[in-house]
């Protein structure tokens, strides 16, 4: 504790005596200008909150269908397998952000019928698109993680393809893959600022607003707090979740 | 009655043949232990006997000529009716970690055959009783012991009431000390008349429980019989090497 004490007040003694630091002080540090913003940057905040409780749970569902499709050897499903691996390669390669460009701006340029044209709808499901590509692949690492023989013995019993997934398979997937997946949550939750070049205004947006009226970075940092505010916890909590479980298994394998 | 009819059974894995044309005939009621260096094909044909395995060739009947025949082997059959019939506890117990030794017991009750669940659970916790596993219905697999483990297997078998159970050398992976525990629950099972085809290598247990014994190698029965004269006084000259080196 004393080492990081010690550590800190080095680099600031440091950083506070680099020439250009009275400047960056006050155009990134500047305490009012943090007071004035910061409602509004918490009020924006408010809807990367809301585009990551909407996505998440899209994703989840639609990761875990396409992991499954993915393991799954019928002949009969080849067709829907090259798809499901077609667009995982292909949204797993692709920046997230040239995804929120491509269907933010190209969608609704389409000008389709009954298709909304709400950028902050393409850009939720740009992230979901992205997203699900990334934790399909976790939740097929969490499938192939289940031993083969425990599918075998509850094939024996009588189950179906579909119960032995349901019900055998899958909740012990899902426990294997927590901790990546927690990673993924939290990756997401940062990610929501990308909707920002579409335009609706969340917290990085209404940042930037902030600073182009001021010419004062200030809201910029505070932006940052506030996504340290969420993600650092939710972090912890993935290391105490990881740990938690890495204790069990050792346990069990002593048993 | 003949409850399994296995007639020349064929079953490659790769190029690799390890049943070549097995039969194998069980009536109701009747325990059939099998005996077999490893690789003879005992474990293979108790897979292919539950469809786990699909064979190359030939017949697999269960309940031939009653009303409930079925063709294991025809690929148009319900193999998930098939194994509801036929209970099959491996080696290395294959519990449901995730679930409590209750849960893992009444699950194919409830979601394949459609008992209620509390019915179920009644049931579950009787025949738990029967092999002296009461207090461990509501632990998780992870704290139980070898033997403890496999008689949960056993019973989480026998919850869906099989006409034939099949043991795939079920002491092989225990601490010697609890092999007798669950040998005792095969004694159990074999009392109250089920059906029972076992691979083993527990040669005094075979002969104290087996009405036959059939000694596989290469993948066919070469010499079978009651245990006292098959494992007594074989015939083949291969059944006495093999049993040579298993007594030691």
């Amino acid at each position: 504790m004393a080492s990081v004490v010690i550590f800190a007040i080095i680099v600031v003694a440091l950083v506070g005596r680099t020439p250009g630091w009275s400047v960056v002080r006050e155009t990134f540090f500047n305490a009012e200008q943090f007071t004035d913003s910061f409602p509004g940057l918490l009020e924006a905040f408010w809807l990367n909150v809301r585009i990551f409780l909407i996505a998440e749970p899209i994703i989840l569902v639609l990761s875990l269908a396409i992991a499954l499709v993915r393991t799954m050897r019928a002949p009969v499903l080849l067709p829907i397998r090259l798809i499901a691996t077609v667009y995982v390669d292909v949204f797993r390669g692709v920046p997230t952000i040239l995804v929120i460009f491509l269907l933010g701006f190209g969608v609704p340029a389409l000008r389709l019928q009954g298709v909304p044209t709400s950028p902050l709808f393409w850009g939720t499901a740009a992230l979901v698109l992205s997203y699900s590509a990334y934790v399909a692949e976790v939740f097929r690492a969490g499938l192939g993680s289940v031993h083969a023989s425990q599918r075998m013995a509850a094939r024996s019993l009588g189950l179906t393809t579909w119960q032995t997934n349901r019900f055998v398979v899958i909740p012990q997937a899902i426990r294997n893959v927590i901790p990546p997946l927690l990673n993924d949550f939290i990756s997401l939750q940062k990610d929501t600022a990308l909707v920002a070049v579409l335009g609706p205004i969340e917290v990085l947006r209404q940042a930037q607003i902030d600073a182009s009226s001021t010419f004062n970075y200030t809201p910029y940092v505070a932006a940052a707090l506030i996504f340290i505010a969420l993600t650092i916890p939710m972090t912890r909590f993935a290391d105490w979740v990881q740990s938690r479980m890495t204790r069990r298994q050792r346990a069990a394998s002593t048993a | 009655m003949i409850l399994l009819d296995v007639h020349r059974v064929w079953k490659s894995f790769g190029e690799l043949p390890v049943l070549r044309g097995i039969d194998l005939t069980v009536q109701s009621h009747e325990a059939v232990v099998l005996i077999g260096a490893s690789g003879s094909g005992k474990s293979t044909l108790l897979r292919c006997i539950n469809g786990l395995e699909p064979v190359d060739a030939g017949d697999i009947t269960l309940g031939l000529g009653t009303p409930g025949e079925v063709a294991v082997t025809d690929p148009r059959a319900n193999m998930d009716a098939v194994r509801r019939r036929i209970g099959i506890v491996f080696q290395s117990y294959n519990l449901f970690p995730h679930m409590t030794v209750l849960d893992n017991v009444t699950l194919a009750p409830r979601k394949v055959a459609g008992v209620p669940a509390d019915q179920a659970e009644a049931d579950a916790r009787t025949l738990l009783a029967r092999f002296g596993l009461a207090d461990k219905a509501d632990e998780y697999p992870d704290r139980l012991s070898g033997g403890q483990s496999q008689r949960v297997a056993i019973v989480r078998a026998l919850a869906l009431q099989p006409e034939l159970m099949l043991f795939d050398e079920i002491t092989s992976a225990l601490d010697p000390l609890l092999v007798g525990e669950v040998l005792d629950a095969v004694r159990e099972l074999k009392g109250g008349g089920l059906t029972l085809v076992m691979a083993t290598h527990e040669m005094g247990f075979a002969r104290d429980v087996a009405d036959r014994v059939c000694f596989l190698r290469d993948g066919i029965v070469i010499e079978e019989g009651p245990p006292e004269q098959v494992l007594g006084d074989p015939i083949r000259q291969e059944t006495r090497e093999f049993l040579a080196r298993i007594l030691g």
